[in-house]
């Protein structure tokens, strides 16, 4: 029961959407904004650009609120909405299929500034200025708007909407649509203005009083970290190659981010890549240690890597700069053209003679190991620099070798980098029609396929150990399925500890990094690396939850979880186990926060600010004439029956005297 | 829809009401007080029909449109006898209390008069009967919306200000015609009134036809309005005396010596 009745009758409340909230960083304040008591509007649907001149111009019932398409969702159209006074908000239908022409509200030149290209090191790759990485970036996630912006995610509501506007709003035979007319509200009032240096000022000061709470919170989360060999951090830590990669995205609405070519697609092969090297034989013998690090937030200005550079720099994290003796990056790898995968690599620091030829090496090897697998390793120009990615800013604090995989040799070949049309269908994974959500787990897509016959686990085994790969079966598919589709399966639940049943769910998932410690994806890839990379041991619920009091000196290099386990088929229990594994979380919140400098351009200042209340809701409103009238009648209503009754009382005595009554008769 | 529409149709409904508080009973503590007690009466019996009502849900309890339309009537039914029964017992209990006051007053006259009991009486029925057919209205009225998203009348709000209008006027002359049939024993009076509140609230059920139930109500509003007014001692000739402004004449020519 939401509502009383008389509620019901008037609002029909929209449910599935998405805002568009207000992010900031230390100079500037993105996304939209309402009033405090919500935005309300005419609606117009807009469903190609001549219906915008009835909005802008033509309308007789301004304020407008918007209904478009999302084919028509362009910068131009925005701009011209954002500097129009008649407009009161917008809500975008969602376009299914996807834009044919590609959308991406990213920018340009992604996280630009915070990577290592700067006038002082290799200024004519700063700016984009060598290669434009997403050209078809219009900037839309990264400009002001004054009114509030709803993603309609369901296409019944948006018929819903459609329908009313139809029965209401539609000019008949050019003339004025009547009242009453549809009209719709939206609620989405940021408590946050400015940039954050002003936001975290205010928050601090409100609390050091006890005020108010903040009015903003930073972006943070963790990372996930885990290595091949597990490692004492009191004894000398052996030199380490690192692999990294990023786990978030992001789009123009908040917590739409299902990122699937840029984020998720590469997360899964690095956890497959991760799975098979743990089942090399002999591979506690390599002469060097392998890192997987998966950085969360790097779609904001770097925060996940940067994060662990300024803990390695300042000795918080048990690996220093100095132990690592070369970096693999995986960018965006699931849209490869005819098989192809891309070598990158720094041609600023391949000027340092001591750094040359360990890259040169470490390129060698890997287009060598790919010889004889289905996909083939190319160098990209030499002159080029690196693509936007993590590895960049451990090259801003030391130069180290490394090289960054992706499926791109100059721009992005995602089309739809950073929106909400980054999604399963984006990387073509196709599922027939009418398989139940187990077969559909199981079933292994081409996309899987083509990921795991050559999935890196012979490149990654093959650039640092000479020799073959026994690797079992990738689970490419797999993780697909539950990081793309649907977090809520079977194998899923068999990995995750009993208590945190509300992880799973059963809608999209998406990668947002959020202000809320620990997502969901985070905390799945960690349970999906340790299970993966993990061993089972034999221990009871107790020694599992507790392992410092069994005694055994290797128990600190591990970390044990006690999983739920797969479902008994022929009972209803679950069989838990215990796992030990070398999968560790680290904090991954910007410096800048630590060192309070909020204004700071050398570490994300990205923050998101509070709201109290966000939702959406359509109704119709009758005119301004009907509301006046029905106040003068009340009024004058008032008026005369004040006048009636001073006269009858003061007549009393006679009105209501019958002849019998005397004169002094008590009314 | 907004402030104007709230303030519009919350002196529709209740500026006779407040017009009446303020110019009768706002100077008398006396009438006050039995207003107020008008209106915890009536508040008794909304809370036993609604028990009633509420039981009877749970017994009947089907999801069939029909059957609860039927369970509603039913409802309004016995909410209707269930006013009037409250209403004679707080006659019953006026009685008692005037006659409490006199032996404490040591006056000769009734402080306060059966005539005036039985107004004041209905005033605090109408006004707690108003006040609870319209607040919830009211509240979702300061909204943006109207009514009318899912087909129902635009008029929503002006037809129900009307209505409580009606049912507040009315219960002022029911509670009139009622204590005099009570004190003059004229049961076939204490019938009709019943009759014609039942009548009232079961034309209600023709909404949102307002015309189908505004109409009807507020004829019978007229009605009961001249009924009471002769019931309450006036007639043809003192209301001609009142609108020829020869009231004054009409008192000296009555002025006997003392």
């Amino acid at each position: 029961c939401w509502a009383n009745s008389v509620e019901r009758k008037i609002y029909i409340p929209l449910n599935k959407t998405a805002p568009c909230v207000r992010l900031l960083n230390a100079t500037h304040q993105i996304g939209c904004q309402s009033s405090m008591s919500g935005d309300t509007g005419v609606i117009h649907v807009v469903e190609k650009e001549q219906d915008l001149k009835w909005v802008l111009t033509d309308g007789p019932h301004p304020p407008y609120m918007v209904l478009l398409e999302g084919e028509l969702f362009t910068r131009e159209l925005m701009l011209q909405l954002k500097g129009s006074s008649r407009i009161s908000g917008l809500a975008v239908a969602i376009s299914k299929p996807s834009p044919a022409q590609g959308f991406s509200p990213g920018l340009k030149c992604p996280n630009d500034g915070f990577g290592v290209y700067s006038n002082n090191y290799g200024p004519q790759y700063a700016h984009c200025n060598w290669t434009v990485w997403n050209p078809l970036g219009n900037g839309l996630a990264y400009e002001d708007f004054n009114f509030p912006i709803f993603l309609l995610e369901d296409a019944n509501e948006t018929q819903v909407i459609k329908q009313c506007y139809q029965d209401h709003n539609l000019p008949q035979n050019g003339s004025v649509p009547e009242y009453p007319l549809c009209a719709m509200q939206l609620f989405a009032h940021m408590h946050a203005v400015t940039n954050t240096v002003t936001c975290m000022r205010r928050s601090s000061l409100q609390t050091a009083f006890s005020l108010n709470p903040e009015v903003c919170d930073a972006l943070s989360d963790y990372n996930v970290w885990s290595t091949l060999k597990p490692i004492n951090t009191s004894s000398k830590i052996d030199p380490m190659d690192e692999v990294i990669i990023v786990i978030d995205s992001h789009s123009f609405f908040w917590n739409v981010a299902p990122g699937a070519e840029s984020a998720v697609a590469s997360f899964v092969t690095h956890l497959a890549a991760a799975e098979a090297l743990h089942k090399v034989p002999d591979v506690q013998k390599l002469p060097r240690n392998i890192m997987f690090t998966f950085f969360q937030g790097e779609t904001f200005d770097y925060i996940g890597s940067s994060r662990m550079v300024y803990d390695m720099q300042m000795d918080k994290f048990p690996i220093r700069l100095d132990n690592i003796h070369s970096f693999l990056e995986l960018s965006q790898v699931a849209l490869r053209n005819s098989s192809v995968l891309w070598v990158h690599t720094d041609p600023v620091s391949r000027r340092n003679e001591s750094i040359q030829p360990q890259v040169k090496t470490l390129v060698e090897a890997l287009i060598n190991s790919s010889m004889g697998a289905n996909v083939t390793l190319q160098e990209v120009s030499q002159s080029q620099p690196l693509p936007p990615s993590s590895f960049q800013r451990f090259l801003r604090a030391k130069q180290i070798p490394g090289v960054v995989l992706a499926d791109h040799r100059t721009s992005f070949q995602n089309r739809y980098y950073q929106s909400m049309y980054d999604t399963a269908e984006n990387i073509l994974m196709k599922y027939p029609e009418g398989l139940s959500p187990e077969e559909t787990l199981d079933y292994v897509t081409d996309t899987a396929k083509v990921s795991a016959k050559h999935c890196f686990c012979p490149l990654l085994a093959g650039g640092w150990r000479r020799g073959g790969w026994r690797g079992s079966g990738c689970w490419v598919s797999r993780m697909l399925y539950g990081f793309l589709i649907k977090t809520n399966n079977s194998w899923f639940q068999s990995i995750i500890k009993q208590d945190l049943k509300g992880l799973l769910g059963d809608e999209l998932p998406q990668h947002y990094i959020a202000v809320t410690t620990l997502v969901n994806t985070t905390q799945l890839v960690q349970y999906v690396l340790a299970n993966l990379t993990g061993t089972v041991v034999n221990f009871t619920k107790e020694e599992c939850l507790n392992p410092e009091k069994t005694p055994n000196p290797e128990k600190e290099m591990y970390v044990y979880t006690w999983v739920q386990g797969s479902r008994d088929p022929n009972s209803t229990s679950r069989v838990p186990f215990c796992v030990q594994s070398t999968v560790h979380l680290t904090k991954a919140a910007s410096p800048a926060f630590e060192l309070k400098q909020w204004g700071s351009t050398e570490y994300s200042t990205w923050t998101e600010s509070r709201w109290k209340d966000i939702r959406a809701r359509i109704f119709l409103v009758a005119s301004k004439e009907l509301e006046i009238i029905t106040l003068v009648v009340g009024i004058a209503i008032l008026i005369l029956s004040l006048l009636a009754t001073y006269f009858i009382n003061a007549k009393a005595h006679v009105l209501f005297s019958s002849p019998g009554d005397g004169g002094a008769v008590a009314y | 829809m907004t402030a104007a529409v709230f303030i519009g149709c919350s002196f529709i409904a209740f500026g006779p009401a407040l017009a009446l508080c303020v110019c009768t009973i706002a100077a008398e503590p006396l009438r006050l007080l039995f207003l107020i007690a008008g209106g915890f009466f009536w508040l008794v019996s909304l809370l036993l029909s609604s028990l009633v009502w509420f039981i009877a849900v749970q017994i009947g309890g089907s999801n069939n449109a029909s059957v609860k339309k039927n369970l509603l009537i039913f409802g309004v039914m016995v909410s209707v006898l269930l006013q009037e029964v409250f209403r004679f017992a707080y006659y019953k209990l006026l009685k008692k209390a005037n006659k409490g006051l006199m032996t404490i007053s040591q006056e000769e006259t009734l402080p306060i008069s059966v005539r005036q009991l039985s107004y004041v009486s209905g005033l605090g029925f109408g006004i707690m009967s108003g006040v609870f057919s319209l607040v919830n209205i009211l509240t979702d009225s300061l909204g943006p919306g109207t009514v009318g998203i899912y087909g129902d009348s635009p008029q929503y709000f002006l037809s129900s200000a009307f209505m409580t209008l009606a049912i507040v006027l009315l219960h002022i002359f029911w509670g009139i015609v009622f204590f005099d049939a009570c004190e003059k024993k004229k049961w076939w009076a204490l019938a009709l009134v019943i009759l014609s509140h039942l009548l009232v609230s079961g034309v209600t059920f023709q909404n949102p036809q307002y015309e189908g139930s505004l109409v009807p109500s507020y004829i019978i509003m007229m009605l009961m309005a001249t009924w009471a007014f002769f019931t309450a001692g006036g007639s043809l000739r003192n209301l001609k005396l009142c609108l020829m402004c020869r009231d004054k004449d009409f008192l000296l020519a009555n002025q006997r010596p003392r």
